[in-house]
């Protein structure tokens, strides 16, 4: 690899040399951001921009100037409702069935997740063997494409599989997981929690890890329960991680998509369809493609993802600053 | 520091014997390997089974193939049998056809002798086998090969990208003074908070009219400047100590040069944790390439497995075996690099 690499750095030096005769050292700064500006700016800034225009106009045109300007017909069709914990009285039943789908899900997913991490966390803070390995084993799955955890788990879900071979053993009827909304819905958030739970634990046994020793001696002196200790004085020191866990996992949580649209395609019928799924559906699987109204839902989406990152640089300003 | 440990770890018994909480401890550790590692130890076992074995209820653990012989006068190798009951009772029998509740099986030793045998009265010769050929049809009847390629290309090319225009620009923001830097640091934090998730329409119309639809470098390009990579490496380049920059200036060395043959080697270990961060995300990526490409020979590993699960989903045995492919890769970097993707993951806050 550097012998390709070697030789190409040291074509790109003779250019360089000539510019920073040029332009002397400080401005030479921008020669460097350059390449990482350009990027920015034509695929981060510039499509910030081009949601909002997008969101104005309607149509199925994918360049902007074919396509007519609507004003706010797009966010007023999204909004049109009765009443909207009723999808089936919106304009856009599956954006609202989207929109409470995702906020169930995001509950639970999230609730379920830190519970577990910090269980987890805490069982890997003792005194345990191969701690190492361990922290391997519930970090493994975190490392797993989308597609294949979906894939384990239909596998082991379908109607001959081994979980209803259990069942079956034990007397019970085989369930056909994925065809009931209840069940399936279930299964998603089961299946995003072993998903990414070791990420979560891994932080907050860092955060555990970071708590000085001597409060837990003065601790033992007084004669503390266990319980208390851990009421008292881990949860309180650990707070400020788990502030940061809950809301890196609320963000990632509302961003659900690939896992749960490989694992159930977002079936049966709209029970396990989220928010980032109906975008994709509304903009880029359908036909027509709605561009203006996904644009619209994006967003509204972006709206609560800006809200939440930025309690989470203010959560992170003040841990750096505490 | 030990002490402390000692103390929140300790085994609340005394050395050597386990309490209740050690016991509590080790259950939730055990239950854990089995739910976190079982399903894909299952997943790996069951890539080795035949799509018969694979259509079993209730399914067994460890994957078996029917035992088959050649017989004179038979162009196919025949099903081979254990008789249990009825007139041929402890006989080996190979079955020729099956009508209803009975078979015409025959004895290999003498083939032209056909024997009627109730079903009720054999059971197959089985062993263990691994179907291979779940793996090998793969690359024969499969363009499995392509895929791998496009997955492959789209990693290696975006990583080494990201890494490089990452670099450059942290550098810039780490070892320059100029005007306008607290901007651009300022705009960066601010791409941190836009996810691609929200802005897949635009997204999307930019690809198209830079001609990149449908092509690999469509998904290599808009992705590779991540704010978190430059942050990551800006904070590592700032402990670089600018004295010997300013050496390798009286050297008359160039500015690239210090950024090529000084810093970056400095940053190694920097670079190297964002590198297996960026060789997972490219590798797992799923909903940019879904989008940018919908000609099947450009799909992904990703695309091709998630494609293939509604063509084939009564066919699984070619299905698991792609699935086991896809992680492999995945899993043999986290057996060598498990320690640095924990980190990594740990200091940037994931994505």
């Amino acid at each position: 690899m550097y012998t390709i690499v070697a030789p190409v750095m040291r074509i790109v030096e003779i250019p360089f040399a000539f510019v920073q005769s040029r332009l002397g050292i400080p401005r030479l700064a921008w020669l460097f951001l350059a390449p990482n500006l350009i990027l920015f700016g034509v695929f981060a800034f510039l499509p910030i921009i081009l949601n909002f225009l997008y969101a104005l106009t309607g149509g199925d045109q994918v360049l902007l100037g074919a396509r007519p300007f609507v004003g706010a017909a797009n966010f007023q069709s999204l909004a049109n409702c009765e009443n909207v914990f009723d999808p089936n009285s919106c304009e856009r039943d599956l954006f609202w069935r989207a929109i409470w789908n995702s906020v169930l899900f995001v509950v639970l997913q999230v609730g379920l997740m830190v519970g577990f991490s910090l269980l987890t966390a805490l069982v890997l803070n003792r005194d345990i063997r191969a701690r190492g390995f361990f922290r391997g084993v519930f970090f493994f799955p975190v490392l797993l494409s989308p597609v294949v955890v979906a894939l384990i788990w239909k596998w082991i879900l379908q109607r001959n599989g081994v979980l209803n071979a259990g069942l079956e053993a034990m007397g019970y009827m085989p369930v056909l997981w994925l065809l009931d909304r209840q069940w399936a819905f279930a299964w998603s958030v089961f299946l995003s929690v072993w998903a990414h739970m070791g990420f979560y634990t891994l932080i907050l046994l860092a955060g555990l890890q970071a708590i000085p020793g001597d409060v837990y001696e003065a601790a033992l002196m007084d004669r503390a329960s266990p319980w208390r200790t851990f009421r008292k004085i881990t949860l309180p020191l650990l707070a400020p991680t788990m502030l940061v866990v809950l809301v890196l996992a609320l963000i990632k949580g509302v961003q659900t998509f690939d896992e749960v649209y490989a694992f159930t395609g977002g079936g049966p019928g709209s029970a396990t369809t989220f928010i980032i799924q109906y975008i994709y559906q509304t903009g880029f699987s359908g036909a027509p493609r709605l561009f203006g109204l996904a644009a619209a839902a994006s967003i509204l989406l972006a709206l609560v993802l800006a809200v939440l990152t930025g309690v989470q640089l203010w959560v992170n300003r003040r841990n750096v600053d505490g | 520091m030990g002490k402390i440990m000692s103390f929140m770890t300790r085994t609340r018994a005394g050395k050597g014997r386990m309490d209740w909480t050690d016991w509590l401890t080790y259950g939730y550790l055990f239950v854990g390997i089995v739910l976190m590692f079982g399903p894909v130890v299952w997943l790996v076992l069951s890539s080795f089974k035949t799509e018969a074995d694979l259509q079993r209820f209730p399914p067994r653990l460890l994957p078996y193939a029917q035992e088959t012989v050649k017989v004179e006068g038979y162009d196919q190798p025949l099903a081979l049998f254990d008789i249990v009951g009825g007139d041929h009772e402890g006989r080996k029998l190979a079955m020729v056809r099956r009508v209803g509740l009975v078979a015409q099986m025959v004895d290999p030793a003498s083939p032209h002798e056909r024997l009627r045998v109730n079903v009720a009265d054999w059971q197959p010769i089985e062993r263990i086998s691994l179907a291979v050929e779940n793996y090998t049809e793969l690359f024969e009847r499969f363009d499995f090969l392509r895929y791998l390629w496009n997955s492959t290309f789209i990693t290696v090319m975006a990583t080494a990208i990201m890494l490089l225009v990452n670099s450059m620009a942290a550098f810039a923001l780490s070892k320059y003074r100029f005007r306008g830097r607290t901007t651009v640091l300022m705009l960066v934090i601010g791409t941190l908070m836009i996810p691609q998730t929200v802005v897949l329409v635009p997204l999307f119309l930019i690809t198209h009219e830079l001609g990149m639809l449908n092509s690999l470098w469509g998904v290599i390009i808009p992705g590779a400047a991540t704010p978190t990579g430059v942050f990551l490496l800006r904070q590592y380049m700032i402990t670089i100590p600018d004295e010997i920059l300013d050496a390798a200036r009286m050297d008359k060395a160039s500015e690239w040069k210090i950024f090529w043959r000084i810093i970056l080697p400095l940053s190694a270990p920097a670079i190297a944790v964002l590198a297996i961060l960026a060789i997972m995300w490219r590798w797992n990526d799923f909903l940019w390439p879904l989008i940018v490409l919908s000609e099947t020979e450009n799909f992904t590993l990703q695309l091709a497995l998630n494609s293939f699960q509604g063509e084939m989903s009564t066919q699984w045995s070619n299905l698991l075996a792609m699935t086991v492919l896809t992680l492999l890769p995945i899993a043999l970097v986290f057996m060598f690099l498990q320690k640095y993707i924990a980190t990594g993951i740990a200091s940037t806050g994931g994505k």
